[in-house]
């Protein structure tokens, strides 16, 4: 059976537009590095490397992980590259897991980055294809008639986008590493920002960002000899369906809920409301937050909107399940590694190691990415508690 | 470390252009052919799926999310993607595997190198700020560390044709090959260079196509009754990326993964190994230690197709396949990725 994992270490970079004081290896490099330090690791301490990113034309790099063998101390090691579109930050975390859980490794390096300032990202996701109408419409286009269909069947008052995405900000600013930093965000303020997609606003979407975040994960008998303290990974899971079929549930897909099914089932949790202390949940969109409430099991389908109107996911109105503590997807963007800064909060809130957005004595947490045509899941649960 | 079972492997004929075949096309007829190895109807019937592919070969952001078309995902199934050959595919799954966390799994890979100039556009995995705006391509990189083992007196060019000529006559038997014909070393040594010292046929061509495996645990295999071979271990590593701090004419990786395999402890009947450049073939020999007893590229290797993405994976498979036939008791494949072998991938195989 699985061998237990624990993240023991995590580092991240600043997120900012344009990191052009640094290579795409300086910046991996520097997250990778931060983690160790966290762990109280060295690079010989390592047995794999696990690198995750979004598609290659978003540098212009083919297959990063040669060049980035250096900088990431790989030489003479097994290095492994996942690819699984916007969700690839979480999928790479549960790889490198697997590392560990097989019993193949005792402790390994998993690093997650993108550095869109080298490329456009946009160009990158719109380019014409031969056997298919050419939609140039990005992911904000793309995602922006599910969401009415959302807003439509949910009934939902149009502001709740607008809350989510003062919300996030609110937090971010908590957050020194978060990209965006609007600690005086209004509600009047998204409204008046320019509509891109309707209903998404300017401030409404996320911003795209260069960053990387890495982890060290450990087995149970490392982890235990860790000088800080071990978030335990009890739960993982992925699932994918395809773009289009017949049928298909587009506002709140199958593969989301089956996926949330299976990592709650590993992790005992039956109330996820009442089970998790916090979440870190992939919201580029700001509807997406009321949206995967009702996906993940967090609301009642149609009620989504409701907890968020509440103030229950905002850590400034004391809300009892805080949803994006670190500002999520809306205040940094490093498409490849948002999944995994996710997956890297929600350990660093059981760690007790969060700062300023750390939530009071939390000790389980969720952390979920999703990508593709909201067709890609992946989720995992840590614990400070092993079992 | 549990043993994994190879129950179906299935590859497409090797083309130089597969026309107007999009992913889905490709991997259909290769998925249709390994369910049916299995007795399996889709993806369905598997714990686990994970496939290798590369955006820039057919110049498309996320190509392989159209790949999923193609495994029936309905309903949503547990699925992965590495941006690698499928040989590293298999890695994932079979760490999965060895977790517990899955009994069988399905893996594949695809790749349609046509739209492009390989070479050339393989010239931008190199380090994007000194080396990638050189364009050095695939082929010069491999010309000089022919040139470099050649210059050393560690390999003569007669050496580099007798590995094509034995492809190519190997390739005579493998109805998925590309290039194959009864051509004598004295023959290739009269053709001109292509890009010194390599000549043309010292280079793996361009191929379009995929393959697919089917993998579970040895109890599973014994239950839907199907023959199989065994993986007893599977090692990859990686090494720096800067060419002028490797000894070109030795593979330090594939040396460690034999090591760590103990890939010397027994006999090996039958290697694979992806070697895109024939002297290659000679280094990869050297590192896994391989003498005269060993039968190397029994379906004529990549040299005789190469299809990007598949060929590490299509590698594991005729080696499983060759050894569920009675060819042989124990084999090795190989698997590469990056200039001049930087990352390589061992599997030790053995008959059930």
């Amino acid at each position: 059976m699985a061998q237990l994992a624990a993240v023991v270490g995590v580092g991240q970079t600043k997120y900012k537009t344009k990191r052009k004081d640094v290579s795409i290896a300086g910046l991996v490099r520097e997250a990778a590095q931060n983690a160790l330090d966290d762990a109280g690791l060295c690079w010989n301490d390592i047995d794999a490397v696990i690198l995750g990113k979004a598609p290659d034309m978003f540098e212009g790099v083919i297959m990063p992980e040669l060049y980035l063998t250096d900088a990431l101390g790989c030489n003479g090691k097994p290095m492994l590259r996942v690819h699984t579109a916007g969700s690839v930050g979480g999928s790479t975390a549960i790889v490198a897991a697997s590392y560990v859980q097989s019993g193949v490794f005792k402790r390994i390096l998993t690093v997650s980055f993108e550095k869109q300032s080298e490329s456009n990202a946009m160009w990158a996701l719109s380019n014409p294809q031969p056997f298919s109408p050419h939609l140039n419409a990005g992911a904000g286009g793309y995602f922006a008639p599910i969401i009415r269909e959302y807003v439509r069947r949910a009934n939902a008052p149009t502001d709740a986008g607008i809350k989510v995405a003062v919300k996030d900000r609110l937090h971010g600013a908590r957050n020194p590493l978060a990209h965006l930093q609007l600690g005086e965000i209004t509600m009047q303020e998204v409204a008046d920002s320019p509509m891109l997609w309707e209903p998404l606003r300017f401030l409404e979407a996320c911003p795209s960002s260069d960053g990387a975040c890495a982890m060290v994960i450990a087995n149970e008998e490392l982890a235990g000899q860790s000088p800080g303290k071990p978030a335990w990974i009890r739960g993982c899971a992925m699932r994918s369906e395809p773009t289009m079929y017949a049928g298909r549930e587009q506002v709140s897909p199958q593969a989301g809920i089956d996926c949330a099914k299976d990592v709650y089932r590993q992790a005992g949790i039956h109330h996820p409301r009442k089970d998790f202390d916090c979440a870190e949940i992939y919201v580029p969109f700001s509807w997406y937050e009321p949206m995967w409430l009702e996906n993940l099991g967090f609301a009642d389908e149609g009620k989504g909107w409701e907890l968020t109107m509440s103030g229950a996911t905002s850590l400034d109105e004391g809300g009892d399940i805080p949803w994006n503590c670190s500002g999520g997807v809306l205040s940094s963007n490093p498409i490849g590694a948002s999944g995994m800064i996710r997956f890297a909060e929600a350990a660093q809130q059981v760690r007790g190691l969060a700062g300023g957005h750390q939530v009071d004595g939390a000790k389980t947490a969720l952390g979920h990415a999703y990508g593709g045509g909201a067709q890609f899941f992946s989720m995992w649960v840590v614990s400070a508690d092993k079992h | 470390m549990r043993d994994i079972a190879i129950v179906a492997f299935a590859q497409s004929n090797c083309v130089r252009d597969a026309g107007a075949k999009n992913e889905v096309e490709l991997i259909m007829p290769v998925l249709t052919e390994v369910f049916a190895q299995a007795g399996i109807n889709s993806a369905q019937d598997v714990d686990f799926t994970c496939s290798g592919s590369c955006d820039y070969q057919q110049g498309a952001a996320f190509a392989f999310v159209a790949g999923v078309d193609a495994l029936g995902a309905v309903p949503p199934i547990k699925e992965s993607h590495v941006e690698m050959d499928a040989a590293w595919a298999l890695y994932e799954a079979w760490l999965k595997m060895q977790a517990g966390d899955a009994e069988s799994a399905l893996i594949y890979g695809f790749g349609k190198s046509s739209p492009g100039e390989l070479p050339i556009v393989l010239s931008q995995q190199l380090d994007p700020y000194y080396l990638a705006p050189l364009w050095v391509d695939t082929i010069a990189f491999a010309a000089m560390q022919a040139r470099y083992m050649l210059d050393q007196g560690l390999i003569t060019e007669r050496d580099m044709a007798e590995v094509v000529a034995r492809s190519r006559r190997n390739a005579m038997n493998n109805p998925h090959a590309q290039l194959k014909a009864e051509v004598s070393a004295d023959q290739l040594l009269t053709e001109a260079h292509y890009e010194a010292p390599l000549r043309r046929h010292d280079c793996c061509p361009v191929s379009d196509g995929a393959c697919a495996m089917i993998v579970c645990t040895v109890e599973k295999a014994r239950e839907w009754g199907k023959p199989y071979a065994v993986i007893k271990g599977i090692d990859h590593r990686i090494e720096t990326h800067h060419i002028g701090s490797r000894d070109l004419a030795r593979s330090v990786s594939v040396e460690q993964s034999a090591q760590a395999l103990g890939v010397s402890n027994g006999p090996v009947d039958i290697a694979e190994l992806y070697a895109p450049f024939s002297h290659q073939e000679i280094v990869l020999s050297r590192a896994l230690g391989l003498d005269e007893r060993t039968v190397v590229n029994p379906s004529g290797g990549v040299l005789a197709g190469n299809v990007m993405m598949a060929s590490g994976l299509s590698r594991i498979g005729e080696v499983a396949m060759r050894l569920i036939r009675k060819e042989g008791r124990r084999g090795v494949a190989h698997a590469t990725s990056g200039p001049c072998l930087q990352q390589n991938l061992l599997t030790v195989l053995e008959a059930e």
